[in-house]
């Protein structure tokens, strides 16, 4: 028979060490999918890992894409190191774009230096309100925050429906479902000719920064790490949990609306239906795979973004199915939180002993 | 120093990655919104690419590239490795296909259902779907018994609803007590919402439904219900042998191949293409013999008078919802103002939202 035991002594280079091990397990377990579908396995992992990067636009495009990701990561990192479990990242994400976006179309051929501070700030605040519903409900009327989050997504998708149909259509779009394109003065800046790599990396630099000086150096990090440990000693330590929880979604939603308001002013240009390709939902793997750690999430964010330029290169050039991208995320998670019951639990297999049978 | 030397290694990297990619044969690529295997829209796209192929010209695609930032990097990894000609499928990719073509001018590009040709290496292209709407009017309109025809709606843009517009006259024409119910589900694929829509419209008494979304959901719901419907983009017949009286199909492999060999040859000039029954880029799937032999000739009667020009979808009169006159009687609508298309003609149920 078997055993499962809990270990006791987890060593911290180890923890921090799994995630790499996914990695590799993943490029593997990629290798032999490859493999069964008939390509070359070797070729393929390079065109899905190495080509992606293999020039400057490449690497831009994997700052791009990576940006939004570790952005809404860090963010959650908040959320889930204190227990509170905010799936709705998607959801602040769209409604920050949508703030954002309606400052840029009221701005709209507008000068000015502060027009985009404006837009990045009111976006940030957009996501953060669009937060605070989860929060409160779940301290005040004792809700379940994963649900109120989740429907909360639906409920700013179909917002950015109606106004991009409707009210805030571009009045020379015949009727497209999109919005004006916003004026330079609302676009973040470029900062190479050529490339789409924008100021928006700073915003992110500076969030993850942030992220680290308050999880690690204030007594907010402090209260956040032991609620996420133990409620109970939290409460018996005087912590007010219910602030926090309302502060942690708070930082969570204006990270996540920062990311929406990037995208907009940053590659797209304007509202439309489709500003994200469920960013918020990824950085939830994203958070993981970076042990929700400011640092990790940075590598966490660049693997992940690696894993869309890959599968596209890979289509592109030995036309391997779209889908085998979702299939590497799935891949990464799994081994992690594989490896990571491993490395908490102990399996002990026990030969059968004869009082038993 | 550090700076000279981050510059020059760019420089590097830069030229290395240009030069690796360079390559001589000649290259078609697409740029497909859904998956191939949606049996709708992209499904035809994906058939008149396979009709490239079979040229011997070399292609690729990337299926499910999301309208958002995502499309600009396909769209330019495709120009940067070294294909010729790129075709970009759905309307949400017009701005990215005329940002990459800017920066690509010895690469030709072609999108689908736009309207932006910003550079002398774009070409936009869409088919005539209203005159399949109106062989689809005239089939409705005589076999209905409730005088009520369901349509499911995607978008409000013209092309939309001048297809609710051409239906709804050729079916007046030969019903004059015919309403249309229109449902809009905002989204082009979505079998959940399409199926919904479908069942809303056949609880309001329609015994026929139509649709402008992709997916097979509601032609499954009307042979479920038992009421006739017909297929769109392809041939859906299999879906609901009963309930299909027949399709429109987009037929794209004639363009596909004739813009691929201009191309090849040299011979591909900025145009915009609006192609109908005529050209072939507008089909009908086979007609559904139980709507009776004599229904079958007078639709296919009708078929080879639209293209050959002898009869029009939006011959006058027209009238608005108002009964304002929108085209005289014995004028003919221009294709300018059917690009811009957007008021219900008499007859049509409801409002176009705003």
């Amino acid at each position: 028979m078997i055993k499962v035991e809990k270990r006791n002594d987890v060593s911290r280079s180890i923890y921090f060490l799994t995630p790499i091990l996914a990695i590799f397990l993943t490029l593997f377990g990629g290798g032999i999918i490859f493999f069964i579908l008939g390509f070359n396995p070797i070729e393929a992992l390079k065109f899905f890992f190495i080509t992606p990067i293999s020039d400057l636009y490449g690497l831009s495009e994997l700052l791009v894409k990576a940006t939004p990701l570790c952005l809404i990561a860090i963010g959650l990192s908040f959320c889930f190191k204190s227990n509170n479990w905010n799936i709705g990242a998607e959801g602040q994400l769209i409604f920050g774009g949508i703030v954002g976006g309606g400052v840029a179309l009221l701005f709209y051929n507008h000068d000015g230096f502060y027009v985009l501070p404006i837009i990045i700030l009111s976006g940030a605040i957009g996501g953060m309100l669009f937060a605070m519903i989860p929060a409160i409900l779940k301290t005040y009327f004792n809700t379940n925050e994963i649900l109120v989050s989740l429907m909360l997504v639906y409920v700013a998708k179909l917002l950015l429906d109606y106004l991009v149909v409707g009210p805030w259509s571009n009045p020379e779009g015949f009727n497209f479902p999109e919005t004006r394109q916003f004026s330079e003065s609302a676009r973040m800046p470029i900062l190479f000719d050529g490339l789409r790599i924008h100021a928006g990396i700073f915003i992110t630099l500076i969030t993850v920064f942030l992220s680290w000086l308050i999880l690690y150096k204030t007594y907010l990090g402090f209260q956040i790490k032991v609620s996420g440990l133990s409620l109970k000693t939290a409460k018996y330590a005087g912590y007010k949990g219910k602030t926090m929880i309302i502060i942690v979604f708070m930082i969570s939603g204006a990270c996540a609306g920062l990311a929406g308001v990037g995208e907009i002013t940053g590659p797209i240009g304007q509202l439309h239906r489709n500003i994200s390709p469920d960013y918020g939902f990824t950085a939830i793997i994203v958070a993981f795979l970076g042990r929700l750690n400011p640092i990790g999430i940075i590598f966490a964010s660049l693997i992940v973004a690696l894993t869309y330029l890959g599968a596209e290169t890979a289509q592109i050039f030995l036309q391997v199915p779209k889908y085998t991208g979702q299939v590497f995320q799935g891949m990464i998670l799994f081994f992690l939180l594989g490896s990571d019951y491993l490395l908490f639990f102990k399996i002990k297999f026990l030969g059968l002993k004869k009082n038993e049978l | 120093m550090y700076k000279l030397f981050l510059r020059s290694l760019i420089s590097v990297l830069f030229l290395l990655g240009f030069s690796l990619n360079a390559n001589a044969e000649f290259k078609v690529g697409f740029v497909y919104v859904g998956p191939t295997g949606d049996h709708g829209w992209t499904y035809q796209h994906h058939e008149g690419r396979n009709a490239v192929e079979a040229l011997g010209i070399k292609t690729t695609y990337v299926e499910s590239v999301p309208e958002g930032a995502d499309a600009e990097r396909v769209i330019r990894q495709l120009a940067q490795s070294g294909h010729d000609l790129i075709f970009t499928t759905s309307f949400g990719y017009m701005d990215p296909t005329n940002k990459v073509a800017k920066d690509f001018p010895n690469v030709k590009f072609e999108h689908a259902t736009g309207y932006k040709r910003e550079h002398s290496n774009v070409s936009t292209y869409s088919a005539r779907f209203y005159e399949g709407r109106t062989l689809l009017g005239h089939m409705a309109g005589k076999m209905t018994k409730t005088n009520t025809i369901g349509y499911i709606a995607s978008f409000p843009i013209p092309e939309v609803i001048r297809g609710i517009n051409a239906m709804t006259l050729a079916a007046q024409k030969v019903n004059p007590d015919i309403k249309t119910k229109i449902v809009w589900v905002f989204t082009w694929y979505d079998p959940g919402k399409e199926s919904e829509a479908a069942q809303a419209l056949i609880d309001q008494g329609a015994d026929i439904i139509m649709q402008h979304t992709d997916s097979t959901a509601p032609v499954q719901v009307a042979e479920k219900a038992g009421v006739w419907s017909f297929g769109q983009a392809s041939d859906m017949q299999r879906f609901a042998p009963k309930s299909i009286l027949t399709s429109i199909i987009d037929d794209w492999a004639p363009y596909y191949v004739e813009r691929s060999i201009a191309a090849r040859d040299g011979t591909w000039k900025q145009q915009d293409t609006w192609h109908g029954l005529k050209e072939g880029m507008v089909a009908m799937a086979p007609y559904n013999s139980a709507m009776g032999s004599d229904l079958v000739k007078e639709v296919e009667q009708l078929q080879k008078d639209l293209a050959s020009g002898k009869a029009h979808s939006f011959t006058g009169p027209i009238y608005d919802q108002k009964g304002n006159v929108l085209v005289a009687e014995g004028a003919v609508a221009d294709d300018g103002m059917l690009a811009g298309m957007n008021v219900y003609v008499k007859g049509v149920e409801g409002d176009i939202p705003q």
